[in-house]
């Protein structure tokens, strides 16, 4: 007997969280005349930085990653920011703000986290903590408790936003801080299909069967728009600059709040990674237009914003057998918007030769992620050093934060 | 606790139970069984607490709020009409309607502030539901209200009013109870006789059938035999359907519009075919209502009611194509207890067939949501604000019983409308395909998540022993904890029972 059923996973639509936002104006950054805006992205899964952002003046890049090292000259060319490192093809919104010195890079860059378990690695992107433990509130948040509100931007108060269900780590806490969903959704990643199915293949072949049947019924389906299939390239765009344009849309508005967060998630590229053509460009490649859609976003507020992109660790510097990359150390931080004394890549390079690898694997890191962190809290919100090194990021007295990012 | 223990623990919560809650594994490991049977032993075991409309008020209350609905309706169009015709002749209106529903005109109430009636008496009808699931320990007698109120089900997409309460009246009572009791409870419920076309089946030679037009149904009589139960192809005849369906003629409701005693049952004696009938060759004197009630009492102890009730209990509990012998233990137990279905259960988990570590059957839908919302923190169905639009510490979750439901209608199985009167189907063919779907609610499910849940503590929570080390790899390689949350209630050990 076959009963009714969604005809594809598309038309179980569901509603999903994706920003959440501060409510207030931050008040000493507001006395000096500044309205500023400043939105972080969490990007889950450990971002590729070397596919991000390539070292193409070190002499050991080529023999690093061969095929999967991207060149100025190559076959889909880097785009160049300065003499040593390019940008990824698949990101030209990115690499014309870099231009228009809107953009910054800080290269072999990390958390403290020195292991490689995503879930502790996350949880101490977004805690803040100096070491994996549970805790229920986010630097994020707590850097907002710490500000003196200038009061509620929103005079309507509790009812700006619809409740969203999806919060990440880095903006909970003791602030009340808005959120809202989009009324699409990002289904499960073809990612996860394809998790589960290797695991159905494994346990349980009708399970399996039934998968698989529906994901051919579903390219059927979407034939000659084959990359709108749920989870798709097309629809990971689509989501990316919804949940990234939304965003701009609040924190550009006169009355909306100042600060917002959101999480994408599918940055695990331990298969057939694609750095120049495949599934990580196209991830890329939607990162880069939501990235558009927020200065567009934000119109002319986008001189007061930063934007700052975050991952819990970054990826072995080799490729590894099965045209991936495993999780490993450092990576880049990505930084954008109109605030920022752009155009740079803050790297103190440590080289890509075995003996400079850490352990042997990773690029190693030379800068910590809490510096820049709390050089933008600092600078652009005007959060105090104290409590940052405290109470945002405790134990970071000595991570001083990097000055200058903001102009 | 020895893992042999925690695997039966498992085995035993997933499927008789509604699935693990964090520590229910370890905390019933010593006697899985035991656990089981004094589930059957608590008392007021399958009623629920909450206090709600009887269905005699809940139609009532329908019948009202739709003939205020349909007079606010002929009141503006009366007005749109005489707006429209000012200078024009004066139009009539049909009055006699109207006068059914006197509604006073005045300003019109705001329309659209939450679910309206009807929707609400669902809604709270299956928020106590739901929360009677995901509460219990183990849930073992839920899952036979579940069973029992699909065997005898009825459908909201004929009478929204009464769907509820007609579980609560006529099947939890007597889902520890005799079978025969619950068949009398089911087959005179007003919301039984009206989903199943019998409040206007009339005898050829009764006073009404006489004086109108109209005759029989049989489609009570006929439902009764094959899917209430005997069984199809059970040996029964057509001209038994049709005398069981004279017999039942009668058995009616009072017009929900009747404001005293509007949506009871009541025996209508000049709709009743006079005379006595044969139905499986014993004869049945005419005595009225009480005709049917014999009829009914013999069904009850048929034996092929036996096997039918037994085939499907087993078919339910354990496996799609059950082992005979068990079905055997379960009919002979039902024929010696003479349908007491608390002994039948008790069988059911003491029968060794019962425990088969194959875990083949594929949880429906609804019982997969109960499962993980049990499983990831407890979280129930909440009553839905009438605005959607809400400031909150960000942290707390929810999951409106409205999104619980268009869920589980969106994968297939729609609470309390199943598309006939057989009920939603109880096999892997069914519902396998539907499988890839509940992934994307997996992913929403694990987003509304609160902090802090390990993936991998949950796993053992919900699974202990029974997950394979595939199951437990790909849970721990997962990109994120919400990835990994997604996967572990989509991995085939918590996909079946």
């Amino acid at each position: 007997m076959r009963f009714f059923h969604a005809s594809s996973r598309r038309d179980v639509l569901l509603a999903s969280g994706t920003l959440f936002a501060w409510a207030h104006l931050p008040k000493l950054a507001h006395a000096e005349g500044r309205d500023p805006r400043f939105l972080t992205i969490i990007l889950r899964g450990a971002l590729d930085g070397l596919a991000a952002v390539a070292p193409v003046g070190d002499p050991n890049w080529v023999s690093l990653r061969g095929d999967n090292a991207l060149l100025l000259d190559g076959k889909t060319p880097a785009l160049k920011l300065d003499s040593f490192f390019a940008l990824n093809p698949a990101m030209p919104n990115l690499h014309h703000m870099f231009q228009a010195s809107e953009a910054i890079v800080v290269h072999a860059c990390a958390t403290p986290y020195r292991e490689r378990s995503h879930f502790d690695g996350q949880d101490l992107l977004e805690s803040g903590l100096p070491n994996p433990a549970m805790s229920d509130s986010g630097w994020l948040n707590r850097a907002l408790t710490s500000l003196t509100p200038g009061g509620r931007v929103d005079p309507r108060g509790s009812k700006a936003f619809a409740v969203g269900p999806v919060t990440p780590l880095v903006v909970r806490g003791p602030a009340p801080v808005l959120s809202w969903s989009p009324q699409k959704v990002m289904p499960a990643s073809e990612d996860t299909v394809k998790r589960l199915l290797d695991l159905y293949r494994q346990a349980d072949v009708k399970l399996a069967s039934a998968m698989e049947d529906n994901e051919r019924l579903m390219a059927i389906q979407h034939s000659g728009e084959m990359a709108q299939k749920p989870g798709g390239p097309a629809q990971v765009r689509g989501y990316f600059a919804e949940a990234a344009g939304m965003a701009a849309k609040f924190l550009a508005q006169p009355d909306g709040p100042r600060v917002g967060a959101l999480a994408l998630d599918g940055w695990d590229t331990h298969n057939n990674e694609g750095i120049a053509n495949g599934r990580l460009s196209q991830l890329l490649g939607a990162l880069d237009a939501a990235l558009g859609a927020v200065k567009t976003g934000m119109g002319p507020a986008w001189r007061e914003t930063v934007v700052v992109l975050v991952t819990e660790f970054g990826r072995t510097a080799h490729i590894n057998g099965t045209d991936g990359t495993d999780h490993g150390t450092a990576t880049v931080a990505l930084l954008a918007g109109g605030a920022l004394k752009g155009g740079r890549v803050i790297a103190d390079w440590p080289g890509l030769r075995t003996a400079d690898l850490y352990e042997n694997r990773d690029l190693k890191p030379t800068t910590d992620l809490r510096a820049v962190l709390k050089g933008l809290l600092k600078d652009h919100l005007r959060a105090d050093e104290r409590v940052l090194a405290e109470n945002v990021f405790p134990g970071s007295k000595g991570v001083r934060p990097l000055a200058e990012l903001v102009s | 606790m020895t893992a042999r223990g925690e695997e039966t623990a498992a085995l035993a919560l997933h499927r008789f139970g509604f699935g693990p809650v964090p520590g229910s594994i370890v905390a019933i490991a010593h006697d899985p069984r035991g656990a089981l049977l004094a589930d059957l032993e608590r008392p007021a075991a399958g009623w629920l607490s909450a206090r709600m409309p009887s269905s005699e008020q809940a139609a009532r209350a329908v019948f009202e709020f739709r003939a205020e609905q349909q007079a606010k309706q002929k009141l503006a169009q009366r007005a749109a009409k005489e707006a429209e015709a000012k200078s024009a002749a004066q139009a009539t209106s049909d009055v006699t309607k109207a006068a059914l529903a006197p509604a006073p005109p005045g300003p019109k109430p705001p329309e659209n502030k939450g679910p309206q009636l009807p929707q609400q008496f669902i809604e709270n009808e299956a928020q106590a539901r739901f929360d009677a699931a995901i509460d219990a320990d183990i849930g073992f007698v839920e899952r036979l209200v579940w069973f029992w109120s699909n065997h005898f089900c009825i459908s909201a997409d004929k009478d929204v009013a009464m769907v509820g309460a007609y579980e609560r009246e006529a099947i939890r009572p007597h889902v520890l109870g005799r079978f025969a009791e619950m068949l009398q409870a089911v087959e005179r419920h007003p919301a039984m006789l009206f989903y199943l076309d019998n409040i206007r089946s009339m005898g050829a030679d009764s006073i009404a059938g006489i004086n109108g037009d109209k005759g029989l149904n049989e489609n009570l009589a006929r439902e009764i035999l094959e899917l209430h139960t005997l069984g199809v192809r059970s040996g029964y005849s057509q001209q038994d359907v049709t005398s069981f369906a004279n017999v039942l003629t009668g058995w009616s409701w009072v017009d929900p519009g009747e404001p005293e005693h509007g949506g009871e049952f009541v025996f209508v004696k000049l709709l009743h075919q006079p005379g006595d009938q044969v139905v499986l060759g014993k004869p049945y004197p005419d005595s009225g209502a009480t005709q049917g009630r014999a009829v009914l009492a013999d069904l009850a102890r048929h034996p092929a009611t036996e096997r039918h009730i037994a085939h499907k209990l087993a078919c339910h509990f354990v496996a799609d194509e059950p082992p005979p012998t068990l079905i055997d233990k379960l009919a002979n137990r039902f024929k010696e207890t003479d349908g007491n279905l608390k002994e039948v259960a008790k069988t059911l988990v003491t029968a060794d067939e019962s425990w088969t570590p194959r875990r083949t059957k594929l949880k429906p839908p609804s019982q997969w949501i109960v499962a993980t919302l049990r499983l990831t923190g407890g979280q129930r169905p909440v009553a839905q604000a009438a605005s959607n639009m809400d400031v909150t510490r960000v942290g707390v979750t929810k999951w409106p019983i409205g999104r619980t439901l268009a869920v589980q209608a969106a994968l297939g199985e729609a609470l309390w409308r199943p598309p006939a009167p057989n009920g939603w189907p109880d096999t892997e063919a069914a519902w396998i395909d539907g499988v890839p779907h509940r992934l994307d609610v997996a992913n929403e499910i694990a987003g509304r998540l609160p902090a802090g849940l390990d993936p991998l503590t949950l796993l053992d929570s919900g699974l202990g022993p029974l997950a394979s080390r595939d199951t437990r790899e790909t849970i721990a390689r997962a990109e994120s904890r919400n990835q990994a949350l997604a996967l572990l209630v989509m991995t085939p050990e918590f996909l079946r029972r």
